[in-house]
């Protein structure tokens, strides 16, 4: 039981007001405050204090993006992460990358850091897509645990209690796993002066998704509209869909 | 109109803790010129400052509660002794690193900011003057907070003329007997270390020395809890002493040290009074901002009022100016430069003055409603007031200037 892989994401801060860009392109994204993503801090609390209970050895913090991700794996290291590393993708290849190519990284390191867990936030706050973790773990065919409100390892075993639409599931998977953090996992901890001065020293490793295997993601084609449900209805038939 | 007081209070936190959001990036940005380092210590005690301080500052400064809880998590991540060497259990970061700190967290409660700055200066005296003995003994206690510190020179005769202090310490055997009486101690009745300036030799600097004053001992007394207009979430009393007997090996430094001791510790202290002000004026900006854009008078957002519009900028402009010379001031300290003493006396000088006018002109703003305790501009106001005046009055500064410019070597 030595490793734990965790994704951190850099968003745009939950308190900032999001305003949309003059040509209706996106959000402004350019001077605006980011953050780490608040699941995936829970994320990184609860590795961190796994390891603290001396259930795992390393915790390695993940991001995929630009130069700026880095701060956010700095964020990760101040609390308590061992290392870091920085999958770098820029430009128009970071506005068309969405879950199903950070699901495919994700799975390559997961194999090639041998991790025992992969622990991502449920969701991030931006796209709130909900998808990566489940994505990860079909990948990589391994158990997933998500929208964990608690995580406790028995053995070879990690016991989960989801939040579902019902109320709580409790489930016990076999590792390695995937589990994604929701809100009351945890109460992610302040980085400590010390910690931040001692993050400096660690290290970020930086490495592009093809030195995964991973592809660039496809262009993003266009979409049709159409008037009525029955056109729906006819198109889907028509193109195979259903 | 009259809003009902929920909805008031509603805004009020909300305006507080969605300020920080922005702070990092208007054109006002405290971010600027900082460390990647500096930047993380900076966010951090923001959103401590934001999620643990600004939801109570209202709360403390009502109810006068010296919030014990918060400032021991404070402690947790470093703050007790941000500048005190990590062999003791300090942090051991740099002048510079420490106004960021404390300009970050005032922006959450200036009062109980201020007074985290005090403890930390007290912490660095005896870290800097004591021996092994007395770092070991009361510093590790003082990083963690378990032990809070008080700074002992003012007296109800001796106030800018510091070094006139009557409180005396006579030697008899291995103890002082202090008498005397020391006024407006900050946490003075709820700290646990004093540090005394007292009379061991003749008049004048050179006849006073330092001693550190633990609680419960024998002839230390309290006076009452002063009524203030401000700084309430911290106990400000009289501290007296009555045949007070102080071990001689708690004396800091040697006799006759006790005023330079005292002199370096405010250098310090002045610098972490003047990021308080800082980070006030900045959150008053911001307030005064998001309120002239939602504010409608005469048809339209008090923002498109060229007066307030100016006026905005020139308080913008005083903000920004104030930052750099605090923080030039900081290097210059933090670098023993020739210079440090006259700079930070004219940093002290220039932004708790200019801060004091940013967030009294951002309560003018807020009309009416800046004059009700359930907007947080007026505490603010009321908080920085002191800080004109106590540290070294501002007057005091200009002395410490115009000696530095007026002597030979200057």
């Amino acid at each position: 039981m030595s490793r734990v892989l965790v994704g951190v994401k850099r968003v745009i801060d939950y308190a900032v007001k999001i305003r949309v860009k003059p040509d209706h392109s996106g959000v402004v994204t350019d001077g605006v405050k980011h953050s780490m993503n608040p699941f995936c801090e829970i994320a990184v609390e609860e590795a961190v204090k796994l390891k603290e209970k001396k259930f795992i050895k390393e915790v390695v913090a993940v991001s995929c993006g630009p130069t700026q991700v880095t701060e956010t794996i700095r964020t990760a290291l101040a609390m308590g992460c061992d290392r870091g590393i920085h999958v770098e993708v820029s430009g128009k290849d970071y506005e068309a990358m969405g879950p199903l190519q950070i699901s495919k990284i994700f799975a390559a390191l997961a194999k090639k850091e041998e991790a025992s867990l992969v622990i991502l936030g449920k969701q991030a706050i931006d796209d709130d897509c909900n998808q990566t973790g489940q994505m990860t773990a079909a990948l990589l065919d391994w158990p997933q645990g998500t929208f964990a409100s608690e995580v406790t390892i028995d053995g070879e075993k990690v016991k989960v209690v989801r939040e579902i639409d019902g109320g709580l599931e409790t489930i016990k998977i076999s590792m390695p796993a995937v589990l994604t953090a929701d809100l009351r996992l945890n109460t992610p901890r302040y980085a400590t002066l010390p910690n931040i001065m001692k993050a400096k020293k660690k290290k970020i490793a930086n490495m592009k998704p093809a030195d995964l295997g991973v592809d660039e993601p496809p262009t993003r084609l266009a979409g049709v509209k159409v008037e009525t449900v029955d056109d729906l209805v006819a198109k889907l038939k028509a193109n195979g869909t259903i | 109109v009259m809003f009902n007081g929920l909805c008031l209070k509603g805004f009020w936190l909300y305006s507080v803790c969605a300020m920080r959001d922005t702070i990092l990036n208007s054109h006002l940005a405290a971010a600027h010129g900082l460390s990647d380092e500096q930047k993380e210590f900076q966010k951090m005690a923001f959103d401590f400052a934001a999620h643990e301080m600004s939801p109570h500052m209202a709360e403390w400064d009502e109810k006068e509660i010296f919030p014990v809880e918060t400032m021991r998590k404070a402690a947790q991540l470093g703050f007790g002794g941000i500048y005190v060497q990590p062999e003791v259990g300090g942090s051991g970061l740099s002048r510079l690193d420490t106004s960021v700190i404390f300009e970050a967290l005032s922006t959450g409660c200036v009062s109980t900011t201020a007074y985290i700055s005090i403890h930390n200066m007290c912490n660095w005296m005896i870290d800097t003057f004591g021996n092994t003995e007395q770092r070991e003994k009361f510093c590790p206690e003082l990083c963690t907070m378990d032990k809070f510190a008080s700074y002992c020179l003012t007296e109800p005769g001796s106030g800018s003329d510091a070094a006139s202090l009557l409180t005396t310490a006579k030697l008899e055997g291995h103890h002082y007997i202090l008498n005397g009486s020391k006024a407006f101690i900050s946490g003075g009745g709820d700290t646990d270390v004093y540090i005394v300036m007292c009379r061991t030799g003749g008049k004048g600097p050179k006849g006073i020395s330092c001693v550190v004053v633990e609680k419960d001992t024998p002839g230390l007394s309290f006076g009452k809890k002063e009524k203030k207009v401000g700084w309430n979430s911290q106990p400000t009393r009289a501290v007296i002493l009555e045949d007070c007997h102080v071990p001689v090996t708690n004396r800091l430094g040697q006799e006759g040290q006790g005023f330079n001791i005292a002199m370096r510790g405010l250098n310090g202290g002045r610098i972490n009074i003047a990021s308080c002000s800082l980070g006030a004026a900045h959150a008053c900006v911001q307030l005064a901002r998001d309120h002239l854009l939602v504010r409608k008078q005469f048809g339209e957002a008090l923002s498109n009022n060229q007066f307030l519009q100016f006026k905005l900028a020139e308080m913008a402009t005083k903000l920004v100016a104030s930052r750099l010379l605090l923080r030039e001031a900081a290097v210059a300290l933090q670098e023993s430069r020739s210079d440090a003493v006259s700079l930070c006396s004219m940093a002290k000088l220039f932004v708790t003055d200019e801060c004091f006018n940013i967030c009294n002109q951002a309560l003018q703003m807020h009309g009416g409603y800046g004059y009700l305790k359930d907007y947080a501009v007026q505490q603010f106001v009321r908080d920085i007031r002191v800080h004109q005046i106590l540290e070294g009055t501002n007057e005091v500064m200009r002395m410490i200037i115009a000696r530095s410019l007026l002597s030979e070597s200057g």
